[in-house]
């Protein structure tokens, strides 16, 4: 599989990523560089395999239903471009 | 019958499928100890994680998952014991990560059925596609700035559970009474409040239309409608506009829209045109969940009893029409309610006491049966009153809007109001004589062959007992002194 550069361009669109025209080929090869790579994977006979989700055969570890973090809106709100009294300010994005 | 839309070609089928988001009930969320509870101040429910600082790491609410499964066992749902968390990605002020921790390949909750009931007392089945879980994002206030939107992060990571059914539902009504019905059992089950009004429920509802007998055509998604009423209104709403598209010789593109309630009419979202493309992928940060069979064999167990069930004990246990039955059970705290009352007592009666009277006094009032100024014992005692003939149905009416008033119990009531029945057969003699002397007119009539009349003599002696006579009592005396 080849990425041709209209679909370079609409991954580009969908992570917000600003591209500008003359980088296009250079991330094209990039991409196809890293995809190329990742296909030698097919090489391997899987049949019959069930797949591997992580590397620790474990079990999720689930925690108990209590209430025991938040309350810091001042910490939560430290990293926010711009901030509104108790609220995160971000520009308006509405339908 | 089944539902059609008449266009200018013909009939038009409408088919629905709804998908359904459920807030669940849980005190931390799904995948941080911050707080679920509604309304609190902006951003204090928010942990690091729900903020999405780098680093943070998510751990699964063993509560989340439990209420996931009691709901997929109250749909006969099959529980799929291994499922996995996938990244949803897109992006959105609310969404502080810049993707949402769903389910996609591998939900919790496979394929069930739940059991609508019409108007016409028949029931259809409705299957369920799946049922996965999933974080909720934050809220996004659009009205205090004129140029910013402002982001409150509270609900951002509480527990979801999306509810997908099969395209099975022909009509705005079958809708109506899928989402009533599914609120009933998630309301039973405890684990999500169904409350639209709050946004703890709220559909996506895909529409489509065809003519009979023809295979699927494309469908629209009409994105948050938040109200029963609202669903069934867009559905129409859209399953025409889509009628004139077809008619008119054009094609329905698949799309995102919205319903606008003030125009009674749906508007497309053109900014979602790329938003089907979330590019999921399993979570790095979590591992397959897990589940084990004994935990939900227990978890079965301790289900309460489901409205369907209900309803058909309701039917057999006091021999209940199809309608009360399902009126009843519709809240967990009315059926609650009517079993106290009809305990021992004519159930129908109480059936009736509890879906007439009862119900009337609290739409007039604005309480909830939580908060009912008359409980189920004294509904209970009222009944026994009239079965032991302390008083007649019709002052009973009475006793009871006293009930309502005061809150006193009804025994008070009828001493302090002296209601008792007469059964004493001198005074009921008396009465009647009283009104045949002042009636010597119609008396004749009767007499004559108007035995209409009768009902207007009965009414009479009422009056002039101050509606306290016993009526089998009044009847035949009446009879005996007119014959």
């Amino acid at each position: 599989m080849a990425l041709d550069p209209a679909t370079v361009r609409r991954i580009v669109t969908l992570a917000r990523i600003r591209l500008e025209d003359a980088e296009v080929p250079r991330i094209q090869s990039e991409l196809n560089g890293i995809i190329g790579w990742i296909e030698q994977l097919n090489e391997v006979d899987i049949d019959g395999v069930e797949p591997l989700t992580g590397a620790a055969q474990m079990a999720l570890k689930m925690r108990d239903d209590a209430v025991t973090d938040g309350g810091y809106p001042d910490k939560v709100l430290s990293n926010a471009p711009e901030r509104a009294g108790p609220f995160y300010a971000v520009p308006k994005v509405v339908e | 019958m089944s539902y059609t839309i008449e266009g200018e070609t013909g009939l038009w089928e409408v088919v629905i499928g709804m998908e359904v988001h459920a807030q669940v009930i849980s005190r931390a969320k799904l995948f941080s100890g911050a707080a679920t509870d509604f309304g609190g101040d902006p951003n204090t429910q928010v942990s690091f994680v729900d903020a999405a600082f780098p680093g943070m790491l998510p751990v699964i609410n063993r509560e989340c998952v439990a209420q996931a499964i009691r709901t997929g066992l109250g749909l006969n749902a099959h529980i799929n014991v291994v499922s996995r968390f996938d990244r949803k990605n897109y992006f959105y002020a609310d969404l502080p990560a810049g993707y949402q921790i769903s389910q996609y390949q591998h939900p919790i909750v496979g394929s069930g059925t739940i059991e609508i009931e019409l108007a016409d007392c028949s029931t259809k089945p409705i299957g369920v596609t799946r049922l996965h879980v999933e974080q909720d994002a934050g809220k996004s206030l659009h009205d205090q700035h004129p140029t910013k939107s402002y982001i409150d992060l509270n609900r951002a990571g509480v527990a979801l559970m999306e509810i997908v059914s099969e395209p099975d539902l022909r009509s705005p009504e079958e809708a109506g009474a899928y989402l009533r019905k599914l609120r009933t059992i998630l309301r039973y089950l405890g684990t999500c409040d169904g409350n639209m009004e709050e946004g703890s429920m709220r559909a996506d509802v895909n529409v489509s239309v065809r003519k009979h007998g023809e295979p699927f055509r494309t469908r629209c998604e009409v994105k948050n409608v938040n109200s029963v009423r609202f669903v069934m209104q867009a559905i129409e709403a859209e399953a025409r506009r889509q009628i004139q598209v077809w008619e008119s010789g054009g094609i329905v593109e698949q799309e995102t829209r919205l319903f606008d309630a003030g125009r009674g009419a749906t508007r497309s979202m053109r900014t979602k045109e790329d938003a089907h493309d979330y590019r999921y992928f399993p979570d790095p940060d979590l591992l397959p969940l897990v589940l084990d069979e004994a935990w939900i064999e227990e978890l079965k167990a301790t289900l309460p009893e489901l409205p369907d069930a209900k309803r058909r004990r309701f039917m057999e246990q006091y021999g209940l029409p199809a309608y009360d039955a399902g009126v009843l059970v519709a809240e967990q705290a009315t059926a609650e309610f009517y079993e106290t009352v009809a305990k021992g007592r004519d159930a129908k009666l109480a059936a009736n006491w509890v879906m007439g009277d009862f119900f009337a006094a609290l739409n007039r009032t604005g309480r909830t049966i939580e908060t009912s100024p008359v409980s189920a014992a004294s509904l209970g005692k009222l009944l026994d009153l009239m079965a032991d003939g302390t008083i007649n149905g019709r002052i009973a009416k009475e006793v009871f809007e006293a009930m309502v008033d005061t809150g006193d119990e009804p025994a008070i009531i009828v001493e302090k109001k002296g209601l008792r029945q007469v059964t004493d057969a001198g005074a009921i003699d008396e009465a009647v004589d009283k009104v045949l002397a002042a009636n010597a007119e119609k008396v004749a009539q009767y007499k004559s062959g108007k035995e209409r009349l009768f009902g207007f003599f009965v009414g009479q002696v009422m009056k002039a007992m101050a509606g306290k006579g016993n009526p089998a009592l009044v009847n035949e005396a009446l009879r005996r002194k007119l014959s």
